[in-house]
Parts: structure tokens; C-alpha cells; sequence
């Protein structure tokens, strides 16, 4: 058998993933974190000095705390498993990404171990979060300097 | 034209004289093989600091309840054949620096139960060993972490992803006895690689390697199917699995319920495993536990263990390249 007859065959027996019910459990997932942030940020503007401005940062690092905890205890990878993208995307994503490389490398120490790994798979996130921030905003300075829109 | 190469046949009747079979606590309690398995521990690590080292400690505990079952110490042994999926094999390294038994590291990656097995059959052919130990063991978190994502990272498996069992089994490998299962003969198998490249579905690219080395062993060895109770491929999981059955009856062989899969079954119907189970201590300990302990019941007379394993590496993967895997036979025989 050839490979490309084979690649047939298990193109044929491998089951294809559920695209519909993969959409609709990543947009409940993300949706239901959404849902608790929005709540976190209700409760820093309603019993703290801050605006829906500010509120996001300590909203960020509370987020951060509970993916910490969900990472930890070894429900976050659960949630994972049923949300995909879902619990992915969100913030509590990142967290879980930087959280679960650091708990893998504790073993080979902190600073070549938690510090050297905790970024791997996180560091490519940042680097293109801050490149596409980068094109983003050169795109709105050539826009404003032409005029046709405002900061 | 019929293959003969690779074929192996031992006239002098090696026997498997006992096995020690050890599992983690989550196979113990979720796998059907648990029954079967001569230790289990309440922890994945053993009790030790670090994954590695319970993966070590496995092994070494198959070691000695293996010896320990032939009433022999490390010091009677002559060699050890053993390896595992970590980089540079270093559990069977450390392994083997505890039992101090003279020592060859093997790597057919998930292969390796069967590997080492014909090469103590080989040597006990040749004379050179009156008792060797010969097996494989994985263990989960220090697996996925060298070949996936860190443990508790989240991300969604597909069906076709199977899951690194923990467990080791090893076997004692003698001259001819009365009353043991004989290693009859066996086939070395020919890598082959079908240009698959997603690494979450290693059973679909190990299916044809497993199918090649059966057709080989069947038409060198001059057997059919038909004279077998069983034939038990490692771990291809139930895709690979199903892959392997619809590539045997391409070529019209009538395999009805002789053929069973170690990963496909390894934890039973429990969902959360996905495809199954992988891992060299997968096929070992299945082997080693309920075939074995059935062939000596006589429950099982005549079988052909065919372990696969993927020969990849999270580079090779990475920068592209495809997954080769190699499918090692031997055939097991209870008079």
C-alpha cells in the first residue's frame, strides 16, 4: 500500500473532531470566565475607588489567581478538555500556560527550572501580542497622520 | 517474493520463567490489567522527589519481583535488557545502576517490551546467559512531559490522542524448563513511515508498521492465523487498532476475535483516556500480566505479541518531519 492510499484510509477511519459542538462548548466556557471577570470588575468598582477604567488590572491578577488555583488542584485541564479555545483564549488561558510550565520544571529548580521554563509556552504569546500591538498601532499613527481618523 | 529477513528462530526453547509487573495508582484502579499486576503504588512518584525517579523505582521493583519469583538474586542475573521513552533512557539507566546487573540500554520506543525480549531469547540461544532480565516501563507525567505540553496545561485532545500509561514489566528470561511459555521465534520489523505527522495520532502511523511485521511473520515463519489464540499488538489504540484490522482484511486474512490491542483496552471503556493507552510499560505489562498469567493457566496456548512504537522525537516532529515507526514480533508458545 502506497502512502497516499493509506493517508486515504485513515483520513477515512480517523474520526473527524466535532467543529459544532467544539464552537458551541468553547463559547459557553469563554463565555461563563467572561462572565466571573465581568463580576470581579463589578466588585472592584462597587467596593473599591475604582472606574471600569482601572478596574481591569486588578481583574487581570484576581483572573490570574483562580486559573492559579484551577491549575494547581488540576481542574483547569478539565475545563480544558470540554472548552478548548474557550478557556484558552481568555486571560485564565495565559495563566495556565505560565502557571502549569512553572509547577513541570519545579523539580529541576528555580532558577534554570520555574524561571528558564515558565515563559515556554507563554513567550511566544507575548512576543506576538506585542508585535501585533506594534502593527495595530502603526497603522492607527499612519491613519491619524493622514487624517483620516483621530486619536 | 516471500521476506525471510529479520526472521528469528530460537531451536533451543528459551522460556519466560516468571514476570514482575508494577503499575501506578491510576492504572491499578482503572485499568483491567491492574488485577494482573504484581504491585501497584498509592502514588505516581513512588514516594520519591521526582517523576524520573518513580519511573526508575517501577522498573526496578519489576526487576526483583520477577527474580524474586524464581527464587534469584540480582547477582544471579546475567544481563539486563531494558529501556523507556525519556531522553537518554535514564530511569533504565538508573535502574540499572541499583540492581547492578550487566546492562543494554534498548530504544524501540514503545517496541521495547518485545525487543528486549528477543534479544534475551538471543543470547540464551547463543549460551551466553542462563538468566537475563529483559523488559520496559513508562511512566505518564515524565513522558508527556518530555514529548507534550507540561501536565496541567490545558488543551483540548483530540479521540485520536492516547494517554502514557504508567507501569513497567520485565521477565526473566532461561534456558528451556518444563512448564513455562517457550519463546518459539519472532520478527524483527522494518521501519516504515506513511508520511503521517500529527503526533496525537500515533496509532494511525504505527497501524502499518504493526501490519507489516504480522504479514512478515506470518508468511517467513510459514504460519496462519488460524494457528494462533491470540495475536496482541501493543499500543495502537482503538484508531491505530482499527486501522491495523481494516489493513489485515485488505490482504484478506479472516481475524475475527484473535486480535486484541494493549492500548485500546488498557483502560477499559473509561472515556477520559480517549484512544487509549501508550507507553512502552503499556504492551510490557499487559504481556507480562494477564497473556502471561494465562498462558501458564493453559487458557492460552499458542500467541503472537506484535508491540509498535513511534520513533519520533518533539524535534523531529517540530521541524517538520514525519513519524517512522518499527513493529517488533515475537511468538510465545505453551506446550
Amino acid at each position: 500500500m502506497n502512502e497516499k492510499k493509506y493517508q486515504q484510509l485513515e483520513q477515512q477511519i480517523t474520526p473527524k473532531p466535532p467543529y459544532v459542538k467544539n464552537c458551541l462548548t468553547a463559547f459557553l466556557t469563554g463565555g461563563a470566565i467572561c462572565l466571573v471577570g465581568q463580576f470581579v470588575a463589578l466588585f472592584y468598582i462597587t467596593f473599591f475607588d475604582f472606574t471600569e477604567r482601572t478596574a481591569s488590572n486588578p481583574t487581570v491578577a484576581t483572573m490570574i489567581f483562580l486559573a492559579m488555583l484551577l491549575t494547581g488542584f488540576g481542574y483547569y485541564k478539565k475545563i480544558a478538555q470540554f472548552g478548548g479555545a474557550g478557556s484558552a483564549v481568555p486571560i485564565t488561558g495565559f495563566g495556565n500556560a505560565v502557571i502549569s510550565s512553572a509547577i513541570e520544571h519545579k523539580s529541576e529548580g528555580y532558577v534554570l527550572g520555574v524561571g528558564g521554563n515558565m515563559f515556554k509556552l507563554a513567550g511566544s504569546v507575548i512576543l506576538f501580542g506585542v508585535f501585533s500591538a506594534f502593527v495595530v498601532a502603526l497603522i492607527k499613527a499612519i491613519l491619524v497622520g493622514l487624517g483620516v481618523v483621530s486619536w | 517474493m516471500v521476506e525471510k529477513r529479520g526472521l528469528l528462530t530460537f531451536n533451543s526453547k528459551p522460556v519466560i520463567a516468571s514476570t514482575g509487573v508494577t503499575m501506578g495508582p491510576l492504572e491499578m484502579k482503572k485499568s483491567p490489567f491492574g488485577k494482573y499486576a504484581d504491585k501497584g503504588y498509592d502514588d505516581e512518584r513512588c514516594g520519591l522527589k521526582t517523576n524520573e525517579q518513580g519511573h526508575a523505582k517501577m522498573m526496578e521493583d519489576a526487576c526483583m519481583i520477577a527474580l524474586s519469583k524464581v527464587d534469584k538474586t540480582p547477582s544471579d542475573a546475567d544481563f539486563v535488557l531494558m529501556g523507556d521513552l525519556v531522553n537518554e533512557m535514564t530511569p533504565s539507566n538508573f535502574c540499572a545502576s541499583t540492581i547492578g546487573i550487566p546492562f543494554v540500554g534498548l530504544f524501540s520506543a514503545c517496541a521495547t517490551s518485545i525487543s528486549s525480549l528477543l534479544t534475551a531469547a538471543l543470547l540464551t540461544e547463543a549460551g551466553m546467559s542462563k538468566l537475563s532480565l529483559a523488559g520496559s516501563s513508562s511512566q505518564h507525567n515524565a513522558i508527556e512531559r518530555q514529548f507534550r505540553y507540561p501536565l496541567q496545561y490545558g488543551s483540548q485532545k483530540a479521540a485520536t490522542a492516547q494517554w502514557t500509561a504508567s507501569a513497567a514489566g520485565v521477565a526473566t528470561v532461561i534456558p528451556y524448563i518444563e512448564g513455562a511459555p517457550v519463546i518459539t521465534c519472532g520478527t524483527i520489523g522494518i521501519v516504515q513511515d506513511m508520511g503521517l505527522t500529527d503526533p496525537l495520532n500515533m496509532g494511525a502511523a504505527m497501524a502499518p508498521a504493526a501490519a507489516d511485521t504480522f504479514k512478515r511473520h506470518l508468511e517467513g515463519h510459514g504460519t496462519t492465523l488460524e494457528d494462533y489464540d491470540l495475536v496482541m499488538t501493543g499500543d495502537l489504540g482503538k484508531i491505530g487498532f482499527e486501522l491495523f484490522r481494516t489493513l489485515l482484511d485488505q490482504w484478506e486474512y479472516n481475524t475475527g476475535n484473535t486480535l486484541r490491542d494493549a492500548g485500546a483496552e488498557f483502560y477499559g471503556k473509561h472515556p477520559e483516556f480517549l484512544a487509549g493507552a501508550s507507553g512502552s510499560g503499556c504492551s510490557a505489562s499487559a504481556y507480562l500480566s494477564e497473556v502471561y498469567d494465562k498462558m501458564l493457566a493453559g487458557q492460552l496456548k499458542r500467541v503472537l505479541l506484535i508491540a509498535t512504537g513511534s520513533l519520533m522525537s518533539p524535534l523531529s516532529y517540530q521541524q517538520g518531519d514525519t513519524i517512522p515507526c518499527i513493529a517488533h514480533a515475537v511468538e510465545i508458545q505453551m506446550k
